[in-house]
């Protein structure tokens, strides 16, 4: 580390504020970073006490179940008509907030994004119950705008109050049977975060979209993304490469997706993972109803885009594709180059501290690397211990009443559909090629040692690293901007992307040095004094 | 102006003895209000000769913000002034929430005034206290006497011992006191023992034993209280005396709810259990 405190003092640091019972609590999820063994020729990582309840009174970054459920997972899908059962401010504050793009292929495909649909449940409603309300909503949505798909997404009255919106979905799908109806009792009190929410979503989609349809994009190499959220148009990027590859995207989940790719992705071959906090489960249960095998891939830097395209050529075993990939990146690359050589000699060496979601935390810190850029501390809002030290501990996490209490759904493979793609040999000879099939190898394994991993940093916490380490950027969401701003680091969200993007493929990590490299060269900050600061300069 | 709410299990007769003692309150010349405040809007119906129509809720449901108190005040025997709540179907919504919203519209509504208008508002209110809507009327000075209706069932006493430490908890930083026990018979052996002992355990005293007589059920069926029904009979009597005994009360405490143990030794004692 490049301060001069070390991670183990940083840590007392933020603990000494804390009475015992909290310091208690804060130590288990506050690891310094170290490589305590192996296994399978990657090194280990001590265990990190997360997903479990915030301390009331901290202020947390984290959001609640319905974030996760709505704004994460099926937020980005333009075509199913999103009606929040709740009071208007939970539809409004999560309108068009995070820069999920979309691009229908004419004018006349329908796109809902840009609408905000609620029940806007008054007092009455919560004395009477609001079914009648959401049935009046659904009506009206479908006379409106006739959409395939509708899903319910429950706010915390909802639940508090017992309005059965999975009836409600059942009744009105008889009304309307061309319609699919479906529900989420997603209440934003479930769980410990919004990582509750990702789990409740995926297991909807699965059991009442995915396998209901049966439209194939042509292709010889078809696969599905899933959690990309394409966020500031990452997707779009994504998409360019993919099609330059000769690779058929057929469904993703969930940036720039549809309908009907959604109900139709369990015709393809290979499920390729990013966020894998929040959507593991899709991949995992698509596997076991359809033997369709995943891995887990990376788009977020430019070396770690061409090592995913490799993997995935890999596991088609193509020697065309093989080569096509190939020359994909020859011809992508020197453009990166070319970026990588302007900006690194004036971000090398800089600091950055990130703290966002379930996987970015992770992703970002390859893109920094290619700038020279060191992270220094790191963790995740929400993540579960496989998120942070790789899915071998799997078997080892202790569930706990608060995951128990989200449905864990038992899935059988599929009578007609399920088709094994991999024996266990072929999975062998791609572990050999550096694959790792149904494995994310974690945050805290790939991280330095004696860098500080926190689990659901605060305020307190994020004061703390500012004072001590200095970054030169911090990489958080919109609840942290200005606070940290006011102490003079500049902060750039990861959630959102700020006003920017894309960032991910060959072109976003162009985009991406530049944006860091006018952000940590920028120095309003230092130009500027405090009242304070003047004042000791006059007494000084 | 005395603010008394009535509390206690479900079935205890609540609505019934409180009807009856209004009554008795009434023929005192007192002027009265009662408050339903249950779902199933029935707790005036001995006092209006039929149910209450247009219920707090429903009125505001239909007309909106635009709500008159002569659309939801009904004037039944001796002018006592009637009001219910009103609130969901079974199974539906949240009735504690519509009880908390009625309350503070009858407040705003100027539903107590003019001050000196009224003697007493009796909150009628539903079963057990099992959630905040509930304990609404016992919150923020609304009522401040309670008396529990209880008969000498475990069941009922346990409900009462509940009851008492909702009390405590709002007793603690407000006005809110127990005014006393109304033993409601059941014909239990030992009952008026038993729940005078009850009552002192708890702090507070067995204001009244009403006995158990089919005349109460008698002048329900016709929709009547018994003081109107029968003023003759000796039951009129004891529901006089209740509302003579409310009247002159004097004994208002935060009450000591008993641990579960000492309730059941208690039934041991007077010989339930044997």
């Amino acid at each position: 580390m490049s301060s001069k405190i070390s991670a183990e003092e940083l840590k007392q640091e933020m603990l000494k504020k804390y009475p015992a019972k909290v310091a208690r609590k804060r130590e288990k999820q506050i690891i310094v970073n170290q490589h305590v063994g192996e296994f399978e020729g990657r090194p280990t990582a001590p265990p990190i006490a997360v997903n479990s309840r915030t301390i009331p009174g901290i202020l947390s970054m984290r959001g609640c179940a319905y974030a996760g459920c709505k704004g994460v997972v099926l937020g980005p899908t333009r075509d199913i008509v999103h009606i929040v059962h709740g009071p208007i401010g939970c539809s409004f504050y999560a309108w068009l907030t995070r820069r999920n793009q979309t691009r229908p292929e004419s004018l006349n495909d329908p796109n809902y994004m840009n609408y905000c649909f609620s029940t806007d449940m008054q007092e009455q409603d919560i004395i009477y119950g609001g079914e009648k309300k959401l049935r009046a909503a659904i009506e009206e949505a479908i006379a409106i705008f006739h959409p395939k798909a509708l899903d319910i997404f429950s706010t915390c009255p909802v639940g508090l109050i017992g309005d059965d919106v999975h009836a409600v979905a059942r009744e009105m799908e008889a009304k309307y049977p061309d319609v699919n109806i479906f529900a989420f009792s997603c209440e934003g009190y479930k769980g410990v975060s919004q990582s509750a929410g990702h789990h409740i979503a995926n297991n909807k989609v699965f059991t009442d979209v995915v396998g209901l349809g049966d439209m194939r994009k042509p292709g010889k190499f078809r696969m599905n993304l899933l959690g990309e959220y394409n966020i500031g148009g990452d997707s779009f990027e994504l998409d360019r490469i993919f099609l330059k590859c000769g690779l058929t995207l057929q469904a993703t989940f969930s940036g720039n997706s549809t309908y009907e790719e959604f109900a139709s992705s369990h015709t393809v071959d290979l499920n390729l993972v990013m966020c894998h906090r929040s959507i593991n489960y899709m991949a995992d249960m698509m596997e076991r109803k359809y033997g369709i095998p995943w891995f887990k891939v990376n788009f977020i830097g430019a070396a770690a885009t061409a090592k995913s395209l490799r993997h995935i050529a890999a596991y088609y075993d193509d020697a065309e594709l093989t080569a096509r990939v190939e020359q994909v990146i020859a011809e992508e690359m020197p453009a990166v180059l070319e970026s990588q050589a302007k900006y690194r000699p004036r971000c090398e060496g800089k600091t950055a501290v990130m703290f966002l979601g379930g996987s970015r935390a992770h992703h970002y810190q390859d893109l920094f690397s290619e700038l020279g850029m060191v992270t220094v501390s790191a963790g995740y809002e929400f993540a579960h211990r496989d998120d942070y030290e790789g899915r071998h501990v799997l078997p080892d996490i202790k569930v706990d009443a608060d995951s128990r209490n989200i449905e864990e759904l038992h899935v059988l493979p599929d009578p007609e559909l399920y088709q094994q793609r991999l024996t266990e040999d072929d999975k062998a000879a791609l572990k050999a090629k550096g694959i790792l099939m149904n494995g994310y190898e974690g945050l805290m394994p790939e991280m330095a040692e004696g860098t500080l991993i926190i689990d659901d940093l605060n305020h307190h916490e994020a004061e703390v690293l500012i004072e001590k380490l200095k970054p030169a950027i911090f990489c958080a969401g919109i609840k942290e901007k200005y606070v940290i701003q006011k102490s003079g680091v500049p902060l750039k969200q990861l959630h959102n992307y700020d006003y920017s993007g894309p960032y991910a493929g060959f072109q976003g990590a162009v985009n991406f040095y530049q944006e860091i490299d006018r952000m940590v060269n920028a120095t309003p900050f230092g130009l500027v004094k405090a009242p304070w600061q003047e004042l000791d300069a006059a007494s000084a | 102006m005395r603010k008394v709410a009535i509390y206690g299990k479900g079935g205890i007769g609540k609505s019934t003895t409180t009807q009856n003692t209004v009554a008795g309150l009434a023929e005192m010349g007192k002027k009265v209000m009662v408050v339903g405040c249950d779902p199933k809007a029935d707790s005036t119906r001995l006092l209006l000769g039929g149910l209450h129509q247009e219920t707090v809720l429903d009125t505001l449901r239909e007309e909106g913000e635009d709500v008159a108190l002569d659309d939801i005040r009904k004037v039944g025997y001796r002018n006592v002034v009637c009001v219910e709540s009103g609130g969901p179907e079974p199974g539906v919504g949240c009735a504690g929430r519509g009880i908390i919203t009625s309350i503070n519209l009858l407040e705003q509504l100027g539903a107590y005034e003019p001050a000196g208008s009224l003697d007493y508002v009796f909150y009628d209110v539903l079963g057990d206290v099992v959630c905040g809507g509930f304990a609404m009327p016992i919150r923020d000075g609304k009522a401040e006497e309670i008396y529990i209706v209880c008969s000498g069932e475990m069941m009922a006493m346990y409900a009462a011992n509940n009851i008492c430490k909702g009390i405590m908890k709002f007793a603690q930083g407000g006005k809110v006191r127990l005014g006393g026990i109304i033993c409601n018979s059941r014909n239990v052996d030992n009952e008026s023992a038993m729940i005078a002992e009850f009552a002192k355990r708890l702090g507070t005293q067995m204001i009244h034993f009403v006995p158990r007589d089919n005349m109460v059920q008698r002048a329900e069926i016709n929709r009547k209280t018994v003081i109107e029904f029968d003023p003759a009979h000796v039951q009129a009597d004891e529901y006089r005396s209740l509302a003579q005994k409310i009247d002159a009360n004097q004994m208002f405490v935060i009450p000591t709810p008993i641990h579960t143990d000492e309730l059941e030794k208690l039934l041991i004692d007077f010989g339930i259990a044997s």
